[in-house]
C-alpha cells in the first residue's frame, strides 16, 4: 500500500494546467463552503435558546443583500465556467502536427494498431514530447479510454470514431483504465500506456518486427474485398475518385457538403447509403459485418496514403 | 360558512365526494386533472415524435421510399374516421347538455363505433405489412440499398402507431361505457364532467394522429 | 398496526379508526396512504442498503474476492436501481408530501384519493417487478442502462427491471397530478399561494416536474424494451441507429430526476429551520422561485452527464453555461436558510440537527457539481468516484438527511407519540459523520483516477477504500438506530400534544394523530412562518 497522494502523476501538456483550475475550483468551493460554516456556527452560537443577543429588529432591508450575493455567486461560477471553456477546446483540439494511432476496444481489451503496422493488447508505447492522437472505436459496447496520469478520457462507441490527444511530457508507465461499464470484466479492461524517449521510442517500433504498415494492410484489403473492382482506375464502374480524398470537401446527393474525416471514410465503407456523393448512383453495398474495426481502420489508413493522383490504385506497394 | 358546514361535509347522495367543499370545486378538479394528464400523454408520445424526427434528419431518402410503404388509402380514411368521431363526440356531450338522451346515446355510440372502426382498419394495415414483409423482429425482409432506414422506420411506425392504437381502444371503450350509462340516464345537463372529460381525452387522441398522419404517410409523396 | 396503542390516543383520530387490514389496504384517507408509502419506502432503503454493503464489503480488499464480479456487477445496479426509484424519487412526497399536503392547506384529502391509493399499488407493483429481476439472477447494467450494452449484451433479467420502474413511474406521474390539481385547486379561503409553506411550493414544483419528466423515462424504457425484444435498431449503430440517442432521452429524464429527489427535501429544510429558529424563512419570495428557477433550468441541462460521451464541443459548451446557472438559485437558498438563523432563538433538536447537516453537507455537494460542470475538469473526473462521492453528498447527505429531519419533525403529529430526543440527537450525529467518512475519501479517491463500478482495483487506492467502507458500517448504525427508537416510541413514547414544537403551519392546528378528516375546526389562515407572532 503505497502513502496518500493527492493527485495522479503530471505527465502531459494540459495535465498541470487542469490541476490548476481544479485546485481553483476547489479553493472556490472552500472559500465559499468555509463562509457559510463559520456564518452557521457563529449565528447558531449567538443566537441559541436562551442566549443573551439582542432579537430586536426585523431583518431590515434584504433585496440588496439577496441580489448581492446572488450575482457574487454568479460572477464566480462564470468565472470557473470561462476558464474550463478554454482549457475544454483545447482538449478537443488536436495540434495540426499529432501522430495518430488507432485504438479497438471490445469486451475486455484495448488493441492499438500503430501506423507502421505495429499492433499491441492492453499497451500503448509512445514517444515523450510528441502530439498523440488517438482515434477510437468499439467493437461492441460503449468503453472509455481513460488516462488518469494525462488527465484525459474520452468514451469509445460502437460504429463510431472518437478522438482523444495529447503529448505525454514525463516517461514511465501510466494506468490505463476502461472507464465506461462494458459488462462482466470491466474492472479487467486496464493497461498501460509506456512514454518513452523518442530515439527509445524508435527503437522499440523496429524491433517489434516490420510487419507491414497499416496502410499497407489496408492496400491489400483493398484488393483482396474488391474495392479496387468499381474504385480502381480501370474500373467500368462509375463510383467515387478516391485520391486525395482524405481532408477534402465532398458535395453530397441531398446539397450538403461534409469533409472526407476519418468517420467519413469508415461510413462510406459501413453504411454507404447514409451519405451519397452528389452525381452518383447509391450503389456501392454495405461492408457491414464483412469487415472488423481492425481492417476498417487499415482501409482508412490506406485511404489517407493516397494523398497524390500519381499513386496507382489498386496497385502493389 | 359555519365550521360543522366546512369540515364535515356531509354530502349525502348529491354526488359530490366528500373531500370536496362543493360541486364546482369537484368540477374544477377533475377537468384541471383531466388537462395535466393530457400534458403527461403530450410527453409521452413526444419522446417518440423526437425519434423520429431524428431518425428522418439522419435518413431522409430511406425515410421518403419507406413512408411510400404505408398504405395511403387507408391512412386517410382513418383519418377521417378519427375527425368525425371527434365531431359525433362534441356533438353528443351537447345534446347531453341539452337533455336530449336518445341522441346523446346515439352519438356517442357512433363515436364508439369509429373508434373500433379505427382500429379494425388499423389491422387491415397490419396484416397487408405483413405479408409484404415490414415487421421487424418478425419477418422484416426488404431490399435495396435502403433496407436498414427502411427496418428504423418501421420499428418506429409500429411503436407509434401500436402505442396510439392502444389509446384508441382505451378512448373507444370508456366511451361505449359512457354510451350505457347515459342511455340509463346516469347522466345529465347538471352531470355531465365525466363525458366531458373523457370527451377531451378522445380529442387528444385524435390530435396525436394528426401528427402522425403526416410524419408517417405523407413524407416520401410530395413530388 | 396494533403497535400503535390507538386504544389510548384521542378518540376519533385516523389511526384508530376502524384497524383491520382490509380497511388499510382500501383506504382512501391520505394519512392512511402515507403510512403504507413509509412502509414500503423503509423497506427498499434497507434493500437497496443491503446492496450498498455488500459493495462496500467487496471493496476492502483491492482483489475483490469477496464477490464474483457478476454479483458485485448486479449489486451495484440493484443498488442504484432501488435506492433511485424505490426510495429517494418517492420518498419524501409520498410520505411526508401525501399526509401533509391536505392539511397544509386546509383541505381534507387530495383531490383524488383513489387515484392515490392506486399508485401505491403501482408503486409496490413496481417494486414487485423489481425484486422478481433479483431473483431471477439480476441484472448488470447499472442503474442507466446504457445502449448497446442493455439492449444487446445484458441478460433478459433487464426486461423485468423495465417494467418495473414503467409501473413505479406512473405512479409517481399519478401522485404529481394529485398534488397539482389538490394545490390548485383545494386551499382553504384566504389561502393565496404567497401565504403557503414552502412545503407545498415545494411538493408543488416538484410535481410540475414529475408529471412532465416521468413519461419521457416510460417512453424510452419501452424502446429498449422493443429494441430487446424486436430487435429494432434506434439504439443500435450495427443497424444505423444511434446510442447517444438513448443518452440524450435518459438523461433528459434523469437530470430533472435529481431536482425531483432534492426539492422536496429543500421543502422540508425550510420548514424545520424556521421553526427551530423561531423566524419566517429569509426572502420567501426568492425562495419560491428559486424552486420554479431550478425546476425549469433543470431540465436544460440533461447533457452535462455527457460532456465525454462523443456529443459536440458546442453541445457540451451550451450545457456547461446552463449548469452553472441552475446553480445560481440553489446557492440563493443556502443563504436565505443561514440567513434564517440571524436574530433567531435557535433550539438544536433533532430535526434541526438533520437540517443544519443538511446545508452542510447539500452546498459541499453542490459545489463540487460545480467542478463537474466544468467540462474541462468533468474530463478526468467524469466516471470516477468524484462523480459517486458528488451525488451521494446531495442525495443521501442532503435528501436522506432531509426525509429523516421530516419524519422527526412530524412525528408527533403523524403517530401522537414523541420519540426519545436523546437518541435521535445521537443518531444524527453518528450519522453526520459516519456520512463524512464513507463520502469523503471517495473524492480524493476520483481525483486519483478510480473508476467507478469497478469490482477490482488497483491497490494503491486501498486505504481511502478502507476509510470509506469504515464510514459506511457507522452510517448502517445510525440508520438503524431511527428504526429502533421511532418504533419503541409508538408503543412507550409519550404522548404529543396538538404542537410540541410550537411551530405555525396549519397542521400543528389539529390534534396528533389528526382526525379522519383532517380537522374538527376550521384553521385559521395566517401569513406563512408568523413566528414573530406570540401566540401559536
Amino acid at each position: 500500500m503505497n502513502g496518500l497522494h493527492l493527485m495522479p502523476p503530471v505527465a502531459s501538456s494540459v495535465a498541470p494546467r487542469l490541476d490548476a483550475l481544479f485546485w481553483f475550483a476547489v479553493a472556490l468551493c472552500a472559500v465559499v463552503a468555509l463562509g457559510v460554516f463559520a456564518t452557521i456556527v457563529f449565528l447558531a452560537v449567538r443566537y441559541r435558546r436562551g442566549s443573551n443577543a439582542s432579537r430586536a429588529g426585523g431583518s431590515g432591508r434584504t433585496l440588496t443583500i439577496e441580489l448581492s450575493w446572488t450575482f457574487v455567486s454568479f460572477a464566480l461560477f462564470i468565472a470557473l465556467f470561462l476558464w474550463s471553456l478554454f482549457l475544454f477546446t483545447e482538449l478537443h483540439t488536436p495540434p495540426r502536427d499529432a501522430q495518430t494511432i488507432y485504438i479497438v476496444a471490445k469486451q475486455w481489451m484495448w488493441k492499438t494498431q500503430h501506423p507502421g503496422g505495429q499492433r499491441e493488447i492492453n499497451t500503448l508505447h509512445v514517444p515523450l514530447g510528441k502530439p498523440m492522437r488517438l482515434i477510437m472505436t468499439s467493437q461492441d459496447v460503449i468503453h472509455s479510454f481513460y488516462v488518469p496520469a494525462f488527465r484525459v478520457k474520452q468514451d469509445v462507441l460502437p460504429g463510431r470514431y472518437t478522438q482523444l490527444w495529447f503529448t505525454a511530457t514525463r516517461a514511465g508507465t501510466f494506468p490505463l483504465f476502461c472507464t465506461q461499464y462494458c459488462g462482466l470484466d470491466h474492472a479487467q479492461m486496464i493497461g498501460s500506456v509506456v512514454v518513452m524517449a523518442p530515439a527509445d521510442y524508435a527503437h522499440w517500433l523496429r524491433r517489434q518486427g516490420t510487419p507491414s504498415t497499416l496502410a499497407q494492410t489496408g492496400a491489400a484489403l483493398f484488393r483482396s474485398r474488391g474495392c479496387s473492382g468499381c474504385h480502381g482506375t480501370n474500373a467500368a464502374v462509375h463510383a467515387p475518385e478516391l485520391h486525395g480524398l482524405f481532408g477534402r470537401a465532398v458535395h453530397l446527393s441531398d446539397g450538403s457538403t461534409v469533409i472526407a474525416d476519418e468517420r467519413y471514410l469508415r461510413d462510406s465503407i459501413m453504411l454507404p447509403n447514409l451519405q451519397i456523393v452528389a452525381g452518383f448512383a447509391p450503389i456501392m453495398p454495405s461492408f457491414a459485418g464483412q469487415l472488423d474495426e481492425d481492417e476498417v481502420l487499415a482501409l482508412v489508413a490506406y485511404l489517407k496514403s493516397l494523398a497524390t493522383p500519381e499513386q496507382d490504385l489498386g496497385a502493389s506497394p | 360558512m359555519s365550521d360543522a358546514a366546512t369540515v364535515a361535509a356531509d354530502h349525502g347522495h348529491d354526488g359530490i365526494e366528500e373531500h370536496f367543499d362543493d360541486a364546482s370545486q369537484q368540477r374544477e378538479a377533475a377537468a384541471f386533472g383531466m388537462w395535466v394528464f393530457l400534458a403527461t400523454e403530450i410527453l409521452f408520445f413526444g419522446v417518440l415524435f423526437a425519434s423520429y424526427t431524428i431518425c428522418r434528419v439522419l435518413y431522409p431518402q430511406g425515410f421518403a421510399v419507406a413512408s411510400r410503404h404505408t398504405d395511403l388509402v387507408l391512412g386517410t380514411i382513418e383519418t377521417v374516421v378519427l375527425l368525425t368521431s371527434s365531431t359525433l363526440v362534441m356533438l353528443g356531450l351537447r345534446a347531453l347538455q341539452l337533455d336530449r338522451r336518445r341522441a346523446a346515446t346515439a352519438l356517442l355510440g357512433s363515436t364508439a363505433a369509429l373508434g373500433f372502426a379505427f382500429l379494425v382498419l388499423h389491422g387491415f394495415e397490419y396484416y397487408r405489412e405483413y405479408t409484404e414483409r415490414l415487421i421487424p423482429g418478425l419477418n422484416f425482409h426488404q431490399e435495396g440499398p435502403q433496407a436498414r432506414a427502411v427496418e428504423l422506420f418501421f420499428c418506429l411506425y409500429y411503436a407509434i402507431t401500436g402505442f396510439h392504437s392502444l389509446h384508441v381502444l382505451i378512448g373507444a371503450t370508456l366511451i361505449l361505457i359512457l354510451t350505457v350509462r347515459v342511455a340509463r340516464g346516469a347522466f345529465g345537463p347538471r352531470r355531465h364532467t365525466t363525458v366531458e372529460l373523457t370527451a377531451l381525452y378522445w380529442h387528444l387522441v385524435d390530435i396525436v394522429w394528426l401528427f402522425v398522419f403526416p410524419l408517417i404517410y405523407l413524407i416520401g409523396r410530395a413530388g | 398496526m396494533s403497535a400503535i396503542d390507538t386504544a389510548a390516543l384521542p378518540a376519533p383520530n385516523f389511526l384508530a379508526r376502524d384497524d383491520s387490514l382490509i380497511a388499510w389496504l382500501t383506504t382512501r384517507d391520505h394519512k392512511r396512504i402515507a403510512i403504507l408509502y413509509t412502509l414500503g419506502i423503509t423497506f427498499f432503503f434497507f434493500l437497496g442498503g443491503a446492496a450498498a454493503t455488500l459493495v462496500r464489503l467487496n471493496l476492502i480488499e483491492p482483489t475483490g474476492t469477496l464477490l464474483s464480479a457478476a454479483t458485485y456487477n448486479k449489486s451495484f445496479t440493484f443498488h442504484g436501481v432501488v435506492m433511485v426509484w424505490f426510495f429517494l424519487l418517492p420518498s419524501i412526497p409520498v410520505t411526508l408530501g401525501n399526509f401533509l399536503l391536505p392539511l397544509m392547506i386546509g383541505a381534507r384529502d387530495l383531490a383524488f384519493p383513489r387515484i392515490n391509493l392506486a399508485s401505491w399499488y403501482l408503486y409496490m407493483l413496481g417494486g414487485l417487478f423489481t425484486i422478481a429481476a433479483l431473483l431471477a439472477g439480476g441484472v448488470d447494467t447499472g442503474w442507466t442502462f446504457y445502449t448497446p450494452f442493455s439492449t444487446m449484451f445484458a441478460n433478459s433479467n433487464v426486461y423485468l427491471v423495465v417494467i418495473g420502474v414503467f409501473v413505479a413511474g406512473f405512479s409517481t406521474i399519478f401522485t404529481g397530478l394529485n398534488f397539482i390539481v389538490t394545490t390548485h385547486t383545494m386551499r382553504m379561503p384566504g389561502l393565496t399561494w404567497f401565504r403557503l409553506p414552502l412545503f407545498v411550493w415545494a411538493m408543488y414544483t416538484v410535481s410540475l416536474v414529475m408529471v412532465l419528466a416521468t413519461p419521457v423515462l416510460a417512453m424510452t424504457l419501452a424502446l429498449i424494451g422493443l429494441e430487446r425484444g424486436a430487435g429494432v435498431g434506434i439504439f443500435d449503430p450495427a443497424l444505423g441507429g444511434d446510442p447517444l440517442l438513448f443518452q440524450h432521452l435518459f438523461w433528459f429524464y434523469s437530470h430533472p430526476a435529481v431536482y425531483i429527489m432534492i426539492l422536496p427535501a429543500m421543502g422540508v429544510i425550510s420548514e424545520i429551520v424556521a421553526c427551530f429558529a423561531r423566524r419566517r424563512v429569509f426572502g420567501y419570495t426568492f425562495m419560491t422561485y428559486s424552486m420554479l428557477g431550478i425546476g425549469a433550468v433543470g431540465f436544460l441541462v440533461w447533457g452535462h452527464h455527457m460532456f465525454v460521451s462523443g456529443q459536440s464541443l458546442y453541445a457540451g459548451i451550451i450545457f456547461s453555461l446552463l449548469s452553472f446557472c441552475v446553480a445560481v438559485p440553489s446557492a440563493i437558498k443556502v443563504f436565505n436558510w443561514t440567513a434564517t438563523l440571524h436574530k433567531g432563538d435557535i433550539s438544536f433538536d433533532a430535526p434541526m440537527l438533520y437540517a443544519l447537516g443538511f446545508i452542510g453537507l447539500f452546498m459541499f455537494g453542490g459545489m463540487t457539481g460545480l467542478i463537474l460542470a466544468a467540462p474541462a475538469l468533468d474530463v478526468p473526473l467524469h466516471d470516477t468516484y468524484f462523480v459517486i462521492a458528488h451525488f451521494h453528498y446531495v442525495m443521501v447527505g442532503g435528501s436522506v438527511m432531509a426525509y429523516l429531519g421530516g419524519i422527526h419533525y412530524w412525528w408527533p403529529k403523524i403517530t401522537g407519540r414523541l420519540y426519545s430526543e436523546g437518541w435521535a440527537r445521537f443518531a444524527a450525529i453518528l450519522m453526520f459523520f459516519g456520512f463524512n467518512l464513507t463520502f469523503f475519501p471517495q473524492y480524493m479517491l476520483g481525483y486519483l483516477g478510480m473508476p467507478r463500478r469497478y469490482h477490482s482495483y488497483l491497490p494503491e487506492y486501498q486505504l481511502l477504500n478502507i476509510l470509506s467502507s469504515a464510514g459506511a458500517s457507522i452510517l448502517a448504525v445510525a440508520y438503524l438506530l431511527p428504526i429502533a427508537y421511532l418504533l419503541w416510541s409508538l408503543r412507550y413514547g409519550a404522548r404529543a400534544g396538538d404542537n410540541p414544537w410550537n411551530a405555525r403551519g396549519l397542521e400543528w392546528q389539529t390534534s396528533s394523530p389528526p382526525p379522519l378528516e383532517n380537522f374538527t375546526r376550521r384553521p385559521t389562515v395566517r401569513e406563512a412562518y408568523a413566528y414573530d407572532e406570540t401566540a401559536p
